[in-house]
């Protein structure tokens, strides 16, 4: 019965603390949704107001003028190809470094692993120049330079394999090595127990570390910036960035907000939907 | 049994050349490069660099804008991981140890976690955009409005050089704390709850539950936090850069080395000297990095 007090004096200040910090989390999203719907002078006005009609077309505005729809498509395509790049050559990587013992294995995990350690602001002037000259590479060339999709996704996987490798190279080594052994003697090849014994046997450490990727690639800024300038090209943060800025824009207010609430809200849902993965994914890391 | 090795062999290579390749390409040869073309005059897309050895790093150190960055990054190193840390403790704690008899997580701790963590998974271009409306500097702004509708002045949270630096912080802060909510309740989580229990039976209180009980068990999570926040602070570049005013400003109140590091590359073409303030922030890093092992050196608490 003591149990089942109602909420103490102390109860009260902890909701009170908590109140506070969500407050401070949802209002000024729900006030950039509520200023997607506004007109330009309802935005100029009293920051507070609600808006009279709703006007729906600024979400057209920023999906078709603000070219939002054709940013997130490109996002799109350059994540699920760098994602799952990332995901394959990096287990792959992690997987021989972690079980297979041969000489020269220390120093390229340590190579890896060290990429955790450099800012990337290091490398910025020469990445630029490596991706250009990839361009002038005979026949492939086209494909892998500057402003292309591809050449985006090699640099995005290349720069997510040391939190990658060293993360999935920890899980690996966790695995029972019993069952591989069995598949071995039985004449499975390596690649096969890699791919139908291994790879299963590691999927939650492969889905934490597909959805930190996914997450970290989606919000990528930097690489894009530098590497994909063509504004046919560019993905969504380049033109959530943009827009502010108002260069070549128009300055229009309404259809900003409308697409900041048309970036925040798929991630909105998808968080909703997956928060409990998406939290153990991001904080995995940081536990280990 | 040599064809085994000889299989063996081929599967390791196989299966590690595309990775390795992709890495020294894209990862390693750019930042030996950096330090390379930090040493030399280089300008421009077309003109060759010239050998000019330490010539950048002597120039740098008379630049008073990247010294102002790099105070930033400084204050920004010792400010946002406590201000992160300190809250971000207070709320674990009072969400999973605040409850009833100081012991148990209080009801709506779930819903309490899903929010505050949810800015973390925002992109910092959003953010950073968001903020930018919210910070306004007339009555349309979400904070003025309320702030003048009082009475008030409007205070120039983006276009005060005095205030620019905490809007900045804040912003941070802001997109931070959830994360390591949900760290530190993770590690409160480890923690086995007869501990507090045993604490509550001798009388502890709830403060002394949290300095004596709590605070000593997580500390190595609260050191990782550190070292996380720390190398966050040292690579601050889309905040500043997409919402304070020219980008970095006003008046350079805001800029940090990333910032200038990508200024003086793509704006200003200079990829020599660039390279050497990379070549700079580098050595920030590692320093920071090892202070931080340094430091953490400290006895662990079994359990």
């Amino acid at each position: 019965m003591e149990r089942k007090r109602r909420l103490g004096p102390m109860g009260v200040l902890t909701h009170a603390a908590l109140g506070i910090w969500t407050l401070l989390v949802t209002v000024p999203i729900v006030w950039t949704f509520l200023a997607s719907v506004k007109s330009e002078d309802e935005i100029f006005g009293d920051a507070w107001s609600l808006p009279a009609t709703l006007q729906w077309d600024n979400f057209a505005r920023a999906w078709e003028q603000a070219r939002i729809g054709q940013y997130m498509l490109n996002s799109l395509v350059v994540v699920s190809f760098s994602t799952f790049g990332t995901m394959l050559v990096g287990s792959m990587a992690a997987y021989v470094l972690a079980r297979y013992p041969f000489r020269g294995n220390r120093a390229i995990y340590m190579l890896f692993v060290s990429g955790l350690a450099f800012p990337f602001f290091l490398a910025l002037t020469p990445l630029f120049f490596v991706v250009q000259n990839m361009g002038n590479v005979p026949v492939i060339g086209q494909f892998i330079g500057l402003n292309t999709y591809a050449g985006a996704v090699l640099v995005y996987i290349a720069y997510s394999m040391p939190f990658t490798v060293f993360f999935l190279a920890a899980f690996f080594r966790t695995l029972p090595t019993a069952v591989a052994e069995a598949a071995m003697v039985d004449g499975a090849s390596h690649t096969r127990v890699f791919f139908q014994i291994m790879l299963p046997m590691a999927k939650p450490g492969i889905i934490s570390i597909t959805i930190f990727n996914i997450l970290g690639q989606w919000n990528q800024y930097q690489i894009p910036l530098i590497l994909l300038q063509d504004r046919e090209k560019w993905v969504l943060t380049q033109g959530i960035a943009d827009i502010s800025t108002a260069a070549g824009y128009d300055a229009d207010w309404a259809a900003l907000f409308a697409a900041l609430t048309l970036a925040i809200l798929p991630m909105l849902v998808v968080y909703t939907v997956f928060q409990r993965q998406i939290q153990s994914g991001l904080t995995a890391g940081a536990l280990k | 049994m040599l064809f085994n090795r000889y299989r063996r062999g081929l599967f390791i290579t196989s299966f590690l050349a595309a990775p390795v390749i992709l890495y020294l390409v894209y990862v390693i040869s750019p930042y030996v490069q950096a330090f390379y073309i930090a040493m030399t005059d280089w300008r421009g897309v077309s003109a060759t660099p010239n050998f000019i050895g330490l010539e950048n790093f002597q120039r740098l150190l008379g630049d008073s804008v990247f010294w102002k960055a790099v105070t930033h990054n400084i204050a920004l190193l010792v400010l946002l991981p406590v201000i992160t840390i300190v809250i971000a403790l207070f709320f674990a704690f009072l969400l999973n140890v605040g409850g009833r008899q100081g012991v148990s997580g209080i009801p709506g701790s779930g819903f309490y976690r899903v929010v505050f963590f949810f800015p973390q998974v925002l992109a910092v271009t959003i953010v950073a955009v968001l903020f930018q409306q919210v910070f306004r500097p007339d009555g349309s702004g979400m904070l003025n409005g309320p702030l003048m509708g009082l009475g008030l002045n409007p205070v120039g949270f983006l276009s005060d050089p005095d205030v620019a630096f905490w809007s900045v912080l804040g912003v941070l802060v802001w997109q931070a704390v959830g994360f390591y909510v949900v760290l530190f309740s993770a590690g409160l989580a480890s923690i086995p709850k007869d501990m507090f229990e045993a604490a509550q039976i001798d009388g502890a209180n709830r403060i002394t539950l949290f300095f004596r009980v709590t605070l000593p068990l997580l500390w190595d999570t609260v050191q990782v936090a550190w070292v996380y926040l720390g190398i966050l602070a040292m690579d601050v570049f889309a905040i500043v850069w997409v919402m304070t005013d020219q980008q970095g400003g006003p008046d350079w109140s805001t800029t940090v080395m990333a910032a200038e590091i990508y200024r003086n590359a793509f704006e200003y073409f200079r990829f020599g000297y660039a390279s050497a303030l990379g070549v700079v922030m580098f050595f920030f890093t590692v320093g920071f990095a090892v202070l931080s092992l340094r430091l953490s050196r400290r006895e662990r608490i079994e359990y």
